[in-house]
């Protein structure tokens, strides 16, 4: 398979990898998936920077382009019929993307940092892993692939990388298959397996969504712990406005394959700037405050088969007027880092 | 709302209810080696136009306690009364008409319509088993209901598959209250929805709560939705209430340490409330089922434990709370917007 051994990121690239540079860097990236129906545009224009031990949430509903954003920047889009059409992706200054003059989209052309130098956990504990095999082979064969190490060596790894995400009693259960783990023990399996090659970025996809929040609250504080210690990057990607608040230091709102806003943390949720933030803050319900009626957004998530025109959030908008659906409003500075996408912000934007 | 203040008759009530499924091993000598106490012993009533919020996490035995009230699973053992008639004791046909007084909301709008059936099918197939509706009628009162759950009424001829999630949950709850039941068991309704389309469908059952007055039994695992469409909620862990009381006993003056630690496990959607300083930390897992610990179920994972906790299992009762809870040691001093947690008694 002429799998590249890569043991430190300085390897990449070789020369060309930039010590100063940010660990990831995506700028106007584009993603389509031709299907017979018609082009569906899954993300248009995403734009962010992920610094050392910051994590970076990419908060948005279904459909709205935040996990093959994700599939993109790690090169696990379905090629065909998914294709980036524009953009780059940079890891520590290493283009990731380049251009295929044939097909005129962008090719994923480092494979090696796939797993090694990034490395993702997924939703779905129990789809993601193989059901076949046990979790110590799963786990041992990043080592085995990865490194090269022998069985002997990659099954004490695994071991050590199982009893670092806390999986009491490691040595025994080494040998158990995903099937006889409980949803939170498979999580911390997949974050074994991504962990194992010491990425410098961890992409989490939705990876609490399936759990109870008892164990949800469990495996975000191990995922910040783990972040503590490595100083690794981290991108969330979540639905979950309340999670956001919990571990992120900066989020970009998604709608539509677009960023509606970007900002920090603080700044989000006190100064939203845009009316789909806006309308998601007052339509969310919260365990520590009694109301007696939800706000909802009205209307329902766009087709994206058929995206709005203009500001794909026009039609459920309460602030849109005809200007709305004829211009795309492109990413406006509010202050400093904090960026909104509507033509009206100062007008929306409250503190909260 | 609280049960004190009531002097009405409850429209439900479940009365040390047990389902208790076997383990067996073996295909052709099946042998029975032991059982899942997936629901032991829990009671409760549901008053007429009241929202009972059954929650807990998953394998608690809410789904379980719901389906065994529709006889879709038949009880280990208990009783359980429908306007003073025992469910566990009907007939065939006096369940039949049971089904037309409790209908169900399912959690996934995609698997609980049949793709192959109209919208306006879906929703008239209920009076072709109850009746209530005359032929002719149907298609002008299929309109109307689909009206009152906010779609088009012009899409009865059209198929599930065209709706979005949002939509097909509202077509689901049409087709609940076709046949104008009284009470509605509403299993996780909105959990498989969008963020910004769970607020709609909460008002929608409101609304509908407050035009035909009907119960809900809400069973969810989301404490923050729960709030703000339950009066009052029974709190399950591993198959037994551990606490009962309304909104605010719950949410504002939590007593078990159970409901206590699930409340600070939901995070907040603000950061300033990031260090709130009441986390609570659960370590583990669930344990199983087949082999409950004895005494407090919860006892395992328990910061407060003590010997008396492996002991009797304690009761589900007022001990100086204002509301019922089954724990030796509950504590008032916690609520879920961040005040301290009591320390150990």
């Amino acid at each position: 398979m002429g799998f590249l051994r890569v043991k430190k990121s300085e390897d990449l690239g070789g020369s060309s990898a930039d010590p100063t540079a940010p660990l990831l860097e995506v700028d106007n990236l584009h993603v389509e998936f031709r299907i017979e129906d018609g082009t569906v545009r899954a993300v248009n224009g995403l734009s962010y920077t992920l610094g050392r031990g910051e994590t970076l949430a990419i908060l948005g509903e279904s459909g709205s382009g935040k996990s093959v954003s994700a599939q993109a920047v790690m090169g696990i889009l379905d090629t065909p019929p998914g294709f980036v059409t524009q953009g780059s992706v940079k890891f520590r200054g290493v283009d990731l993307l380049a251009l295929n003059k044939k097909s005129k989209t962008y090719d994923h052309v480092v494979p090696e940092v796939r797993g090694t130098r990034i490395a993702m956990v997924f939703q779905d504990a129990l789809t993601a892993l193989n059901p076949v095999y046990t979790v110590g082979w799963q786990i041992g064969e990043m080592f085995r692939v990865h490194q090269g190490a022998s069985r002997k060596e990659a099954k004490e790894k695994a071991i050590e990388m199982m009893e670092r995400v806390k999986i009491p009693s490691a040595r025994e259960r080494i040998n158990s298959y995903p099937h006889e783990f409980s949803g939170g023990m498979r999580q911390r399996v997949m974050i074994a397996m991504a962990l194992s090659m010491d990425p410098d970025v961890i992409i989490a996809d939705e990876p609490t969504t399936a759990l109870d929040v008892t164990v949800q609250s469990q495996i975000m504080e191990l995922l910040a712990e783990l972040q503590r210690e490595t100083g690794m990057g981290m991108i969330l990607i979540t639905h979950d406005l309340a999670v956001v608040a919990d571990v992120a230091d900066r989020v970009v709102v998604m709608y539509a394959g677009r960023e509606m806003e970007t900002a920090e943390i603080d700044d989000i949720f006190h100064l939203p700037s845009h009316p789909y933030t806006l309308g998601l803050m007052e339509s969310i319900a919260r365990p520590d405050v009694h109301v007696d009626r939800l706000t909802p957004i009205p209307g329902t998530p766009p087709d994206l088969l058929a995206i709005p025109s203009g500001c794909p959030f026009h039609p459920r908008c309460t602030y849109a007027t005809e200007r709305c659906p004829k211009e795309v409003p492109e990413l406006e500075s509010v202050n400093g880092s904090h960026s909104s996408a509507c033509f009206y912000w100062k007008e929306v934007q409250v503190e909260l | 709302m609280s049960s004190e203040q009531r002097t009405d008759e409850p429209i439900l009530r479940v009365v040390n209810l047990k389902k208790y499924f076997p383990v067996t091993r073996g295909i052709i000598f099946k042998k029975t080696i032991g059982t899942v106490q997936a629901v032991d012993d829990v009671s409760f009533d549901l008053y007429p136009g009241e929202s009972l919020g059954l929650v807990g996490e998953s394998g608690c035995g809410k789904t379980t306690t719901a389906r065994t009230i529709l006889r879709l699973d038949e009880p280990t053992s208990g009783e359980a009364y429908f306007q003073g008639r025992d469910i566990f004791k009907m007939s065939r046909s006096e369940l039949r008409d049971l089904r037309s007084e409790i209908t169900v909301i399912f959690q996934d709008p995609y698997a609980s319509l049949n793709p192959r059936m109209t919208v306006g099918d879906i929703i008239a197939e209920p009076w072709s088993i109850h009746g209530g509706v005359p032929r002719k009628d149907r298609k002008n009162k299929t309109q109307e209901l689909l009206e009152v759950v906010g779609l088009n009424p012009n899409n009865v001829s059209r198929y599930p598959h065209q709706f979005s999630g949002g939509q097909r949950q509202r077509i689901g709850i049409a087709r609940a209250i076709a046949v104008d039941p009284k009470i509605i068991i509403c299993d996780e309704p909105v959990s498989a929805l969008d963020v910004s389309v769970q607020a709609q469908v909460v008002n929608l059952l409101e609304d509908i709560q407050k035009e035909f007055g009907v119960s809900y039994l809400f069973i969810a695992h989301d404490l923050a939705i729960v709030r703000h469409i339950v009066d009052r909620l029974e709190v399950m862990y591993l198959g037994k209430i551990v606490e009962e009381g309304d909104e605010f006993q719950v949410y504002d003056h939590t007593a078990h340490p159970y409901t206590q630690a699930l409340l600070s496990a939901v995070p907040i959607p603000d950061p300033r409330a990031k260090n709130r300083g009441n986390r609570i930390m659960l370590e583990g897992d669930v344990p199983s089922p087949t082999n409950p610990p004895s005494g407090c179920r919860f006892r395992t994972r328990c910061w407060k434990a003590q010997d008396v906790c492996a002991g009797e299992i304690p009761v589900l009762e007022d001990r100086g709370q204002g509301h019922p809870v089954a724990c030796y040691f509950p504590g008032v001093e916690f609520s879920a917007s961040g005040a301290p947690p009591t320390t150990t008694a």
